[in-house]
């Protein structure tokens, strides 16, 4: 007598009925509409290029991208050319004047501001602000202080260095801006990692007397090694990418003594017009961070388990 | 009491750390002479916005600032919108190559753009979009960042919310807009803070993509001026002063969210 009403008319899901293979193509055609937007662009401008460059890094390609193959020259010659070598030890100089210090001044930073209490978010804000301008404000302003004759800081001191146009000073005073700007970063990440730590593990350590130095060589360090790591690992791939500041600091001098990879590429690729050469130093360039990442994730795997 | 000691050291070293900044804002309002009088005083004798005057009249200062204001906030709604399209069908619909695509876009993050940046200028400059908005605008927007930080998102939300709207005729846009986004509202600003930041404070690309003085963004044309000018502090600090107004408000009016989108973009969150 009573048979079952459906209630609703929509088709079950599931694998069935005929409206299966249509309402795959539905669903590929949604996807498709959402995905293809984003994937466009992505191909196009960062996929494409990249591909691009290894092509272009043989042959004599001009700014047009017109050009003749001419095998590994473009390589043959980076590796002769005594400026190309410069540009290389400048960028290893800079990464080291940077990287390592930029990390620890972080790491020391980020354990002094957690222990604030009332002051904290406003001491954390003094720190991170010089992340959030421009480079060229930046610039701007160190070139202000730092001014030979009317700078603060030469007053201050009684210094008559000309900080950026001087050969032994100019590397390491572009590389103390640079701190400046971004230590901010690191110190946020920092204190995302050391608030990670668990409070127990330090007051098990404190029953068994570690204190002070001991707590940080046995419990902060081996804990926070992973976030040290990732910190590591962002600075050594930005300051391989290192442009901006010099450009605007030094344009490269005194006597080429802050060239670095990428202001090389600029110079042969946009003022000199050689494409190919340039990009033969965009792929030396992408190696090296690749060749980076690899080493760096090697060694943080190995200090995780230790 | 070394804490105390500690806790002044440091406020002093943050004291130390933002004056550079201060004294670009004090030296921007002196006149131009005392910026340059010995001793320097730590507040000008008379102030002065006469700089400011002078840049915004003898300068495209505004013109630079009007195309820094619309591509970066173009930039920003796009790359969110973009993004989270992408990354809603990479988590919740089952196509067919979808995995691929992932690890083709997780890929991006080992790609630095600077290394193919003659390749992209050869290719910008094709598409007839060097000197133009579209050009300084399109390459900005193929960044993965957001796409894998969305998709992280949309894959912990519970599947029986999107099924529930789907079974009651939802298309997937409905499905996206109306449940998943309001549940990422959160993220989404956060992100777009970030990104307007990083947008606003790009300068390679803008520095090489566009070459006539008017179609400059501000941190590119402040490095113009500056030469122009000669020796001139107040009205060099004056103009960088301006260029860094908009980041410094969005930092001190949304920091919780600049700290949050700092952490999501470098994947510890």
């Amino acid at each position: 007598m009573t048979t079952p009403v459906p209630l609703r008319s929509s088709p079950p899901p599931g694998p069935a009925g005929p409206g299966r293979a249509a309402h795959a193509r539905q669903r590929a055609l949604t996807a498709a509409a959402l995905v293809v937007p984003f994937a466009a662009l992505y191909v196009l401008f960062l996929l494409y290029p990249t591909l691009r460059v290894l092509q272009l890094s043989f042959t004599d390609a001009d700014l047009t991208g017109a050009g003749r193959w001419t095998g590994t020259h473009n390589y043959a010659r980076l590796l002769s050319e005594p400026t190309f070598w410069t540009a290389l030890w400048n960028t290893v100089l800079f990464i080291v004047l940077t990287a390592v210090p930029n990390t620890l001044i972080g790491l020391g930073l980020a354990m002094l501001v957690l222990r604030l209490r009332r002051l904290k978010n406003v001491v954390l804000a003094a720190f991170f602000l010089p992340y959030v301008l421009p480079v060229s404000v930046v610039t701007n302003v160190w070139n202000w202080v730092l001014d030979s004759n009317f700078g603060l800081f030469n007053f201050v001191t009684g210094s008559t260095v000309t900080w950026f146009q001087d050969p032994v000073w100019a590397l390491p005073s572009v590389a103390f801006v640079t701190i400046w700007w971004t230590v901010g970063f690191n110190i946020l990440l920092f204190i995302a990692g050391l608030s990670n730590i668990s409070p127990e593990i330090y007051e098990a350590a404190a029953l068994d007397g570690a204190s002070g130095w001991r707590l940080f060589r046995s419990i902060t360090w081996p804990n926070l090694w992973p976030v040290t790591s990732l910190i590591l690992l962002l600075q050594l791939i930005a300051q391989f990418k290192i442009f901006d500041q010099i450009y605007l600091l030094t344009q490269g001098g005194p006597f080429d003594k802050t060239l670095v990879l990428l202001l090389y590429a600029y110079r042969e690729g946009f003022q000199q017009q050689h494409g190919g050469y340039a990009s033969a130093l965009g792929v030396v360039l992408m190696l090296a961070i690749g060749l980076v990442s690899a080493v760096q994730l090697a060694l943080s795997q190995r200090g995780g388990r230790s | 009491m070394p804490g105390t000691l500690l806790t002044l050291v440091t406020v002093l070293l943050a004291l130390a750390w933002v004056f550079p900044l201060y004294w670009a804002f004090v030296t921007s309002i002196k006149p131009e002479n005392d910026t340059v009088a010995l001793p320097p005083t730590l507040w000008p004798q008379t102030v002065d916005f006469s700089a400011y005057t002078y840049i915004f009249q003898n300068s495209p200062v505004v013109r630079w600032y009007l195309n820094s204001v619309g591509s970066s906030l173009v930039i920003t709604a796009l790359v969110l919108l973009l993004s989270m399209m992408c990354a809603y069908a990479l988590s919740q619909i089952d196509f067919r190559g979808r995995r691929w695509l992932y690890g083709l876009i997780l890929a991006g993050f080992m790609i630095p753009f600077q290394a193919s940046l003659i390749p992209l200028f050869i290719l910008v400059n094709k598409l007839g979009l060097v000197n133009h908005m579209l050009g300084l605008i399109l390459p900005q927007l193929a960044a993965p960042v957001a796409v894998v930080i969305y998709k992280q998102f949309f894959d912990q939300i519970p599947p029986a919310l999107g099924d529930a709207a789907r079974i009651d005729g939802a298309s997937e846009v409905r499905v996206l807009f109306s449940i998943y986004l309001p549940l990422n509202w959160s993220i989404t600003f956060s992100l777009a803070i970030v990104t307007f930041i990083a947008a606003w404070n790009n300068f390679l690309w803008p520095f090489i993509v566009m070459n006539d003085t008017s179609n400059l963004t501000i941190p590119v044309g402040i490095t113009q001026v500056q030469s122009a000018y000669g020796v001139a502090y107040a009205k060099t600090m004056a103009t960088a002063v301006t260029a860094a107004v908009p980041t410094i408000l969005a930092y001190l009016i949304f920091q919780r969210r600049v700290t949050e989108g700092v952490m999501a973009s470098a994947g510890l969150k």
